[in-house]
């Protein structure tokens, strides 16, 4: 309230210099509320676009709400958009968690804004349903692979592994050394997916009809061996006793912390991560390079792509045309110079006109290659397929601890995977 | 029993209030308890987005069945229902005797004991997963005093669901020992008395008159916590999310994951399971602990 009429107050005495600033600039105001997920990086950027845009538009009030990520977020949202109660924009995953939400009915579809035409149309495929554009990128895209400490790398003399069996010996060498070689934190068990989430390069490369065949019913992890091979990869890992002595208890700040710092050699994750080294060891982030999860063969090496979170705007906004604005200034080159000022650059943007900064931390010049030309790369199966069971990360979790063997795991995701596709109606299932 | 039983029907039968005096209460009743208990029992026959629902029969109950891991969590909930009630009745019922004993600063350590009821379920979930942490908790760095490598308490798949259950106990053991306080104070005196001149040993009080004569005491602490074991969510959900990997999940836990994931017909069809599983193991367990009571 005070708030409001501190902008009120603020909008009358600079009347004058608003008619001025109308000309060139179609003033907002109103209200608008946003919900975001409560990761550093997207509370800091949502909080430096806010105040941009409120500073452009005096007479707009944006309230930020924050939830948690994970699946505890998933409810939230879902719950929110199901009784009407959404915020007027969110921040949300693209690809199969964004067909989840029945974007038809819940979401307002943002087809013919102006912004649209500089967004990348792979980008536009992950927030697409039934013929309509619902989303615009917020973030750069990642890569999914294996961050890696650079002086341990030094030290030992290791060369950046380009096969599965070289990543191996490497680990080998580290572990022979007193170090610790795999990073784990299942204290926050999405982490333990990566290994298996981030291996479908060398799954595709193998089989580039799997994520079809896999939505259609046709083919499944436990039976199609380059499939099975990502689980059995995360069990190798465990079974050569790589892991750090807590990584049962370990959480996803702690994994970035020890390969920052180098307590351990390699952390698999994806680039995300990039930003909250920056921000929580700042001293460390040009000590963390970043390879792709390595196949089987060294000619087969290529980067499993995630395209960036989005931004949605609820179909229950009462003010619909500010929260277009708000999205599309977010979307825009401005909105990106804003974003590498708040959080730096952790990826290439999917917004034509964005550009990197000159001094990008050595994780993401690691990545850039396989996104430029003679670059490969191909995007998780989460963007091919809406198909993803809920329990990976535990199936990952018992794979990863030595619970279960690789082969039980994948037989076990594929029942996993099933509720999902009946909820979404698929044919087949 | 009959001739007992007779005025009061009467009595029933003429009632001082009219009919219409229980309308409130009956509204209240249908509005908040009935009328959703139907309804979540049409949901769990559904395919329910929250938007729409779709008739599937008991495709849903079929499918909760499947879960690979409810029937771990089936055993898992009666497993962690029994060890935290026992612990309860043992450890509340020595408390309760120590406490109510003349000993020195009885009111203070009552209250100390009390004390865990009364914080947070989360809060004290959260502290002891600091606690327990394998290498950097409290619990392991102490144990490593003594050359001791302790175990990781909730990270190890066998010791998980325990690890909760004992947390359980601290946090509940609480309001088991006040009820056998008060259950302890309402013996009378006489029976001690009468022991004493018969020339009964401490072990022979406690085992000839304290414990039968508790045993109202007994059987609402063993209710009240067995109930509370057998829904136990949050504090599950607090310190092991059901891990690692389906290690500690019991079936509230494996329902909020249901519900968490958007299958809301799923999730609903195993609150229906759940409430017939408590009903079918709580309802004898009464009918038990009550006629053991009716005959004294």
């Amino acid at each position: 309230m005070t708030k409001t009429k501190l902008f009120a107050l603020m909008g009358a005495s600079t009347l004058g210099l608003m008619m001025t600033a109308n000309a060139v600039y179609a003033q907002q105001s109103g209200y608008l509320s946003f919900l975001i997920d409560n990761g550093p990086q997207s509370v800091a950027v949502a909080e430096a676009w806010v105040a941009a845009y409120t500073e452009k538009n005096p007479d707009v009030t944006i309230d930020i709400e924050v939830r948690p990520g994970g699946g505890e977020g998933d409810n939230i949202v879902k719950t929110r958009l199901a009784t009407g109660a959404m915020a007027d924009v969110f921040f949300y995953n693209s690809g199969s968690l964004f067909q989840a939400l029945n974007p038809a009915q819940n979401l307002l579809p943002l087809t013919g804004e102006a912004f649209q035409a500089n967004v990348q149309d792979s980008f536009k495929s992950v927030v697409s349903a039934g013929g309509e554009v619902y989303g615009a990128p917020f973030a750069p895209a990642m890569g999914g692979g294996i961050f890696y400490n650079k002086p341990i790398y030094e030290e030992l003399g290791l060369e950046i592994p380009k096969t599965w069996d070289e990543f191996m010996a490497n680990n080998e060498k580290i572990k022979a050394a007193g170090k610790t070689a795999v990073i784990q934190t299942y204290g926050e068990t999405w982490t333990s997916q990566v290994i298996v989430l981030a291996d479908f390069f060398n799954v595709l490369a193998e089989d580039p009809q799997f994520a079809e065949q896999f939505t259609a019913n046709e083919a499944k992890f436990a039976t199609t061996p380059a499939a099975l091979r990502s689980f059995e990869k995360l069990q190798e890992v465990h079974d050569a006793d790589l892991f750090n002595a807590d990584f049962g208890a370990a959480t996803y700040p702690d994994g970035l912390r020890m390969v920052a710092m180098g307590e351990g050699a390699h952390y698999p994750m994806l680039t995300f991560g990039i930003g909250a080294i920056a921000e929580t060891v700042p001293d460390h982030i040009q000590d963390v390079g970043f390879f792709a999860l390595p196949g089987d063969s060294a000619d087969k090496n290529g980067l499993t792509t995630w395209m960036p979170d989005s931004i949605y705007v609820a179909k229950t906004t009462a003010s619909p045309d500010l929260a277009k604005d708000f999205v599309s200034f977010v979307a825009s080159p401005e909105g990106c110079d804003i974003r590498n000022e708040a959080v730096g650059a952790t990826g290439p943007y999917m917004i034509a006109g964005c550009e990197l900064p000159a001094d990008v931390p050595p994780a993401v010049s690691d990545m850039l290659p396989y996104f430029q030309e003679g670059g490969q790369n191909a995007p998780a199966l989460e963007f091919l397929s809406p198909v993803k069971g809920p329990a990976l990360e535990q199936i990952t979790v018992e794979v990863g601890s030595g619970i279960r063997p690789a082969a039980e795991g994948a037989a076990l995701y594929d029942e996993d995977v099933r509720k999902q596709a009946q909820q979404l109606g698929l044919a087949g299932w | 029993m009959t001739a007992a039983a007779a005025p009061a029907l009467k009595m029933q039968r003429r009632s001082l209030y009219p009919g219409w005096f229980y309308l409130p209460a009956a509204v209240v009743y249908s509005v908040l308890f009935l009328a959703p208990t139907f309804a979540s029992l049409y949901f769990s026959l559904t395919r329910w987005t929250l938007f729409d629902a779709t008739f599937i029969g008991f495709d849903n109950f079929a499918q909760f069945f499947r879960e690979p891991f409810l029937i771990q969590g089936l055993v898992n909930t009666v497993i962690y229902a029994v060890v935290t009630s026992g612990l309860k009745v043992v450890i509340g019922m020595a408390l309760a005797v120590m406490l109510t004993s003349q000993i020195m600063a009885r009111g203070y350590l009552r209250s100390v004991i009390f004390f865990p009821v009364l914080v947070s379920t989360i809060g004290v979930g959260m502290t002891f997963t600091v606690l327990m942490h394998p290498t950097q908790g409290m619990i392991n760095q102490a144990l490593a005093l003594f050359g001791i490598a302790g175990p990781g308490w909730l990270v190890d798949p066998k010791l998980a669901l325990f690890s909760v259950a004992l947390v359980d106990v601290w946090k509940g053991v609480g309001l088991a020992t006040v009820i056998y306080i008060a259950g302890l104070v309402a013996i009378p005196k006489d029976y001690y008395e009468a022991a004493r001149i018969d020339g009964a040993t401490r072990l022979q009080n406690f085992i000839y008159v304290t414990l039968p004569l508790s045993r109202p005491a007994t059987a609402t602490v063993i209710t009240l916590s067995f109930i509370g074991g057998l829904r136990t969510f949050d504090l599950i959900w607090a310190m092991t999310k059901g891990g690692p990997g389906f290690a500690s999940d019991t079936v509230a836990s494996v329902i909020y994951k249901q519900y968490q994931a958007g299958f809301y017909g799923l999730s609903t069809a195993g609150n229906v399971v759940l409430f017939i599983l408590i009903a079918v193991l709580v309802v004898p367990l009464t009918m038990f602990l009550n006629r053991k009571q009716g005959h004294e």
